[in-house]
């Protein structure tokens, strides 16, 4: 799950991480009054679930209240479009008014998961401002890295091994390494999956705060953290993916017009594959889930037929433990309900293969039943490509 | 021979009165597996379905002789059943949930760690995880224990790994229809942080001296195949066949399983297919030509 860059400074300030004074506004009149309170010289921050805005027209600095008005009307409402986001861009609902601080130092620090360790990992670098792919990339050594221990949590010395990677003295090094400390704990509580502080800001005062906050955090783990789960943003999400989750239906929008369904979600990256193999091009990522009951197709029908690029739908079910028959039954009475306009293809696998077969081809549906992934494949892409253009 | 689970394997069920546990537990003993029993916390005493409940792992090894436990306990209780396990000394832990909170799972992997020091220094057996969020282990004819739909494997000499449950049994069903039979199928699962990575059965598969080639199913995320591929340069002999699911998927996209997403361009199905090829094992870019590829390159003695 994703957050707003003002929704995770909310959360980083309840554990002590200092960011700059800001307020979160959704007209022109509210930017001037936040802008004001905030000594007038403020950044403008466009609120997307997405990173690159600066390079989009999303961040804009305003050197006192009108302009911070001005620019926020201009803000709201626009499609950003950044590297993130794809051509199709977000639109912008919300704008962050925050105070301008004294630049003196802009670095970067990340916290998420080490598949390989099975730990959290701290990433800290000097080139604030770079995605750290590219410093990865680019220069691997430039990244110093800290395993947070699973118990035991960041210890006192690793903070300071990060602030001196970063070459800070005096204040700013021990206000740094309170910064790690705090960020840290902070991501272990909330079950974040990714804490990003991109850039760190040391201001010529000497103090180090987060200027941009990037959280995300562990779907399986917010039933335990209402307040986070509170924050979702369902305007940032895919309407039918969000209707799919509604349904158990694990479901991701691509752009190709084969529709497919399929129990599993390796089996459905790989029913993907091979129609892309076979030359077509997947409309969708769905797992049904282990059950694919009539309930379940029917929910998934209406998913997949709600993206117009649909021009043909492959089932690909491997029954497993479920009956073939059983799961026929299902198609054919969830395909007559819901209507089909489309042909689908049907591959079955499992017991009572043979009389889920004949259920399918004595229902005087367009449903072609297939041998095997590769032939089930072949003949949903040529029923896409034989389709009527719409 | 096959590896980790045999006819002698004796299983206990944890959340056996559950609904999955249920279901489950009586298909594994339909099966054949010696199913001793399960566990569920404040129903020690009881009968279930024919098997005794226990209230405890350490009760149910103690009584019935458990040498491994079946999980179905539900997500926010999941990993205190794994350290329930491992505390009380079951050898192999097959966790079957689906949803598991990472962190749990990092604590869950540093107790399993810590634990296991201990039993090895005490002189027993170290305890190895299964999963999870996967189907679970399979030695054909022999033990059932997971998921998977039994009558679609047939005992044999391919060993199976793989990160995803129905593309395990789309290779089982190729194979058993070649008329090829399979030596034990693990199902590592889907999660970011899995007791068992493919280099365990990969080391696990070779030294089997009943395993004769071995197919590998991988997806998209993490560098567990790249490390499975290093692997098999130096130390595997047998023939290996792999396919790697989401050749086709988005990245910064969490396609289904919570470990299969691309992230900051690593982890994508075309740095691993290339790093498996330059091990020297046969990668197939179609999911349905996982049988007949190992039909191929492996010779039937």
């Amino acid at each position: 799950m994703k957050v707003h860059e003002y929704q995770a400074k909310e959360i980083l300030r309840r554990y002590g991480v200092p960011t700059p004074r800001g307020e979160v506004v959704e007209s022109a009149d509210e930017a001037r009054t936040a802008a004001k309170q905030l000594g007038g010289r403020v950044v403008v921050k466009a609120q997307i679930h997405a990173g690159g805005r600066g390079k989009g027209g999303g961040v804009k600095l305003a050197k006192d209240a009108d302009e911070a008005a001005e620019l926020t009307r201009k803000m709201l409402g626009m499609t950003l479009v950044t590297h993130q986001t794809g051509p199709e861009g977000r639109v912008v609902r919300k704008v962050f008014i925050e105070e301008a601080l004294n630049i003196d130092k802009e670095l970067y620090l990340g916290i998420t998961l080490d598949r390989k360790l099975g730990l959290p990992v701290i990433m800290a670098s000097s080139q604030g401002g770079m995605d750290i792919e590219e410093v990865a990339h680019k220069d691997p050594k430039a990244i110093h890295r800290e395993a947070v221990d699973s118990i035991l949590g960041i210890q006192p010395f690793q903070a300071r091994a990060v602030a001196d990677a970063f070459g800070l003295k005096g204040d700013a090094y021990k206000k740094c390494v309170d910064f790690v400390q705090k960020l840290t704990k902070a991501y272990v509580e909330t079950d974040a999956s990714l804490a990003e502080i991109n850039p760190l800001l040391v201001t010529k005062e000497g103090d180090v705060l987060a200027l941009d906050a990037k959280m995300n955090f562990d779907d399986n783990a917010m039933f335990r953290h209402k307040d986070v789960l509170e924050m979702r943003d369902l305007n940032e999400e895919d309407p039918l993916e969000v209707e799919a989750s509604h349904f158990g239906l694990n479901y991701i929008k691509l752009d190709g017009n084969v529709g497919c369904m399929v129990n599993g979600a390796g089996l459905a990256m790989a029913t993907m594959d091979i129609i892309k193999l076979a030359g077509g091009e997947p409309a969708n990522f769905l797992d049904v889930g282990g059950g694919a009951s009539a309930e379940q197709v029917k929910n998934a029908f209406r998913i997949i037929l709600n993206d117009k690029n649909v021009k043909a739908i492959l089932i690909n079910i491997f029954g497993g433990i479920m009956r073939g028959d059983r799961i026929a039954e299902g198609v054919v009475s969830a395909s007559r309900e819901v209507g089909l306009p489309v042909p689908v293809v049907v591959r079955l696998e499992g017991t009572n293969v043979e009389l889920g077969k004949e259920i399918l081809a004595k229902s005087g549906l367009p449903l072609i039943t297939a041998d095997g992934m590769w032939d089930a494949a072949q003949k949903v892409v040529s029923a896409a490509k034989q389709a009527k253009p719409s | 021979m096959a590896i980790w689970a045999d006819k002698n394997t004796r299983v206990i069920v944890q959340g056996i009165t559950g609904r999955e546990g249920t279901f489950h537990a009586v298909q594994c003993r339909e099966y054949g597996t010696k199913v001793v029993g399960g566990v569920t916390p404040g129903k020690g005493g009881t009968k279930h379905e024919g098997f005794d409940v226990f209230g405890s792992v350490r009760e149910a090894r103690e009584k019935a002789g458990a040498n491994c436990s079946l999980i179905f306990v539900p997500p926010p209780f999941a990993a205190d059943a794994i350290m329930e396990s491992a505390d009380a000394g079951i050898e192999l832990i097959v966790c079957i949930t689906e949803g598991i909170p990472v962190n749990d799972m990092i604590r869950a992997h540093d107790f399993l760690e810590k634990s296991n020091v201990r039993h090895v220094a005490e002189g027993r057996a170290a305890s190895r995880l299964i999963g999870p969020n996967c189907p679970g282990i399979m030695t054909p004819g022999q033990a059932k224990i997971g998921i998977m739909p039994g009558h679609i494997h047939k005992p044999g000499p391919i060993g199976i790994v793989s990160r995803s449950g129905t593309l395990t049994y789309e290779a089982v069903g190729q194979l058993s229809r070649l008329n090829i039979g399979q030596s034990t199928a693990v199902g590592i699962g889907g999660d970011p942080l899995p007791g068992t990575n493919f280099v365990d059965c990969l080391a696990a598969f070779q030294a089997d001296p009943l395993t004769e080639a071995i197919i590998m199913i991988g997806e998209i995320g993490g560098t567990a195949e790249e490390e499975g591929a290093a692997f098999v340069k130096k130390n595997v002999t047998k023939p290996v066949v792999a396919f790697i699911a989401g050749q086709t998927a988005p990245p910064g996209r969490r396609m289904g399983h919570a470990g299969a997403i691309i992230s900051g361009g690593t982890g994508t199905a075309g740095e691993k297919m290339k790093a498996l090829e330059a091990a020297g094992i046969h990668v197939v870019k179609a999911p349905s030509d996982m049988g007949q590829r190992l039909s191929e390159v492996w010779k039937r003695k």
